[in-house]
């Protein structure tokens, strides 16, 4: 994973190509959601997803590391996650 | 393969080998028949002060007491709800909201069902906390790990009676009695196992009891949560104040009938069919280890469903063998419906330790009321062939023979 040297940029460090409102669903619905949009996507594409399933930080995790796609970020403000992954593959 | 179009005087007999009856399990012709008048004919809404009204109340009634003698709960009040996620999901946000002045915290086992654990998650945003109590590599909770867990501030504690992944039977009743000590209600999912294991609730002293229609052989689309008199539930459907104001919503008269009939035949014959099962699942799974290599049981072997054969293969899918398998006429899971979903491993699994190469390969078949033995031969002709099959084109094949 990419960690930005100074965290206030990084909003603005990553052109967002795609956005995903998962606020207020669970797993598996965030996943599957992640998997379509990302499917959706060139190579190369940044997608910003947000989600509010206290699970989803280790499902997202686990999700780029099988897929082989890249979290570039994860930021959490109160119970949201804020998830930034570039499609790899 | 399958009994095909050669017996159809017996309708109940599935066209396929049919060994998938924790994913979906077929209605009772006798539960077909009491309900068919209720879907035909003249039926009054239960809450209608006609005459109608009252002969529907009366069957609703019936067949709540028909739900609850089959759990043991005499005096146990019945919510009749649109299945067994909506009971999950009214136990734990039911109790968790009416009783969070008492405080925030419930205890939850690793393994179970998703609706359980959603609902967790959901409380959690709001800032309850949830121990996840671990369970032991056959999938078993230790009533000491429950104790420990349990704090001043516990509410709930919920601990499914079986798990339908991997076929463990729960010590429910000892941990209802640790439940009893610490005086925090106690509800198990009851969806697995009821019917086929013995759960006494008002002697054990379970509080809650989650119970889907479709898996004692009744219709989809209802389910009930039996309640201990005296336990407060905060509804989650809002509406007219049917089931006691607990869950609004005009009652669905026909699956309730139905529930209770398929309750009641449950109660008289289940015990009855268990040696049956044992005996056929036994001779699967001693069928499967011995004729295929790299395959090994998940769950119990002592603790163990009479109905529930799972396994892990090494080197190949289980979802994989599933489709094959299919192609052959016979119907099996891979034992998690979340799991395939997400194509993630299965949280089951995961909390039992399993390695997550073997994770992919889980398989899983259950057997029911119908299940003839010539379904069991039929698996295990095709499953040594098909695990062959698949391992001869997977990349990774060749480690097999090395287990």
């Amino acid at each position: 994973m990419t960690v930005s040297a100074d965290p206030d940029s990084e909003p603005q460090a990553v052109a967002i190509d795609r956005y995903l409102d998962c606020l207020g669903l669970f797993c598996p619905i965030p996943i599957v959601k992640t998997r379509e949009a990302v499917k959706q996507m060139a190579v190369g594409e940044v997608l910003e997803m947000l989600s509010d399933d206290p699970a989803s930080e280790a499902d997202m995790k686990s999700w780029v590391q099988r897929t082989g796609n890249e979290l570039l970020d994860v930021s959490k403000a109160g119970v949201k996650y804020r998830f930034l992954i570039r499609k790899v593959r | 393969m399958g009994a095909g179009g050669s017996d159809e005087n017996i309708s109940i007999l599935s066209p396929q080998v049919y060994l998938d009856y924790g994913g979906f399990g077929p209605l009772d012709p006798r539960v077909h028949a009491v309900m068919r008048p209720y879907l035909e004919g003249w039926v009054g809404n239960p809450s209608a002060i006609h005459s109608l009204g009252a002969e529907a109340k009366e069957s609703l009634e019936a067949s709540r007491k028909k739900v609850a003698r089959l759990i043991g709960g005499l005096s146990h009040g019945v919510v009749f709800t649109s299945g067994a996620t909506e009971a999950n999901n009214l136990a734990v946000r039911g109790i968790a909201v009416r009783a969070q002045d008492r405080g925030r915290h419930l205890v939850v086992s690793a393994i179970e069902h998703i609706s359980i654990i959603n609902a967790c998650r959901d409380l959690m945003k709001h800032g309850w906390s949830v121990t996840w109590l671990a369970v032991d590599s056959e999938g078993l909770v230790d009533p000491e790990t429950l104790r420990h867990a349990i704090r001043s501030d516990t509410v709930l504690v919920s601990v499914m009676a079986a798990n339908p992944e991997i076929g463990t039977v729960e010590p429910t009743r000892a941990l209802a009695a640790v439940c009893r000590e610490r005086q925090v209600p106690f509800h198990v999912d009851g969806v697995g196992g009821i019917g086929r294991i013995q759960l006494d609730a008002e002697a054990w002293g379970v509080d809650l009891v989650t119970l889907s229609g479709n898996d004692l052989y009744g219709p989809p689309g209802v389910g009930a949560l039996c309640v201990r008199p005296g336990l407060k539930l905060v509804p989650q459907i809002l509406g007219g104040g049917q089931e006691d104001g607990v869950r609004s919503g005009a009652e669905n008269l026909p699956a309730i009938v139905g529930m209770g009939v398929a309750a009641e035949i449950m109660r008289r014959e289940g015990a009855g069919e268990i040696q049956h099962f044992i005996q056929l699942r036994d001779r699967l799974l001693r069928g499967l280890l011995e004729r295929v290599q790299g395959v090994r049981l998940t769950g119990s072997s002592q603790h163990r469903l009479p109905h529930h054969v799972s396994v892990c293969l090494r080197d190949i899918k289980g979802e994989s063998v599933v489709l094959d398998l299919d192609l052959h006429g016979i119907v099996a899971s891979t034992g998690s419906a979340c799991a395939s979903k997400t194509r993630e491993p299965s949280h089951v699994l995961r909390a039992i330790g399993c390695l997550s190469e073997e994770i992919e390969g889980s398989v899983c078949f259950t057997l029911g009321r119908w299940t003839r033995s010539s379904e069991i031969d039929a698996v295990l002709e095709v499953f040594p062939r098909t695990v062959e099959r698949l391992r001869a084109i997977s990349p990774s094949g060749s480690k097999a023979s090395s287990l």
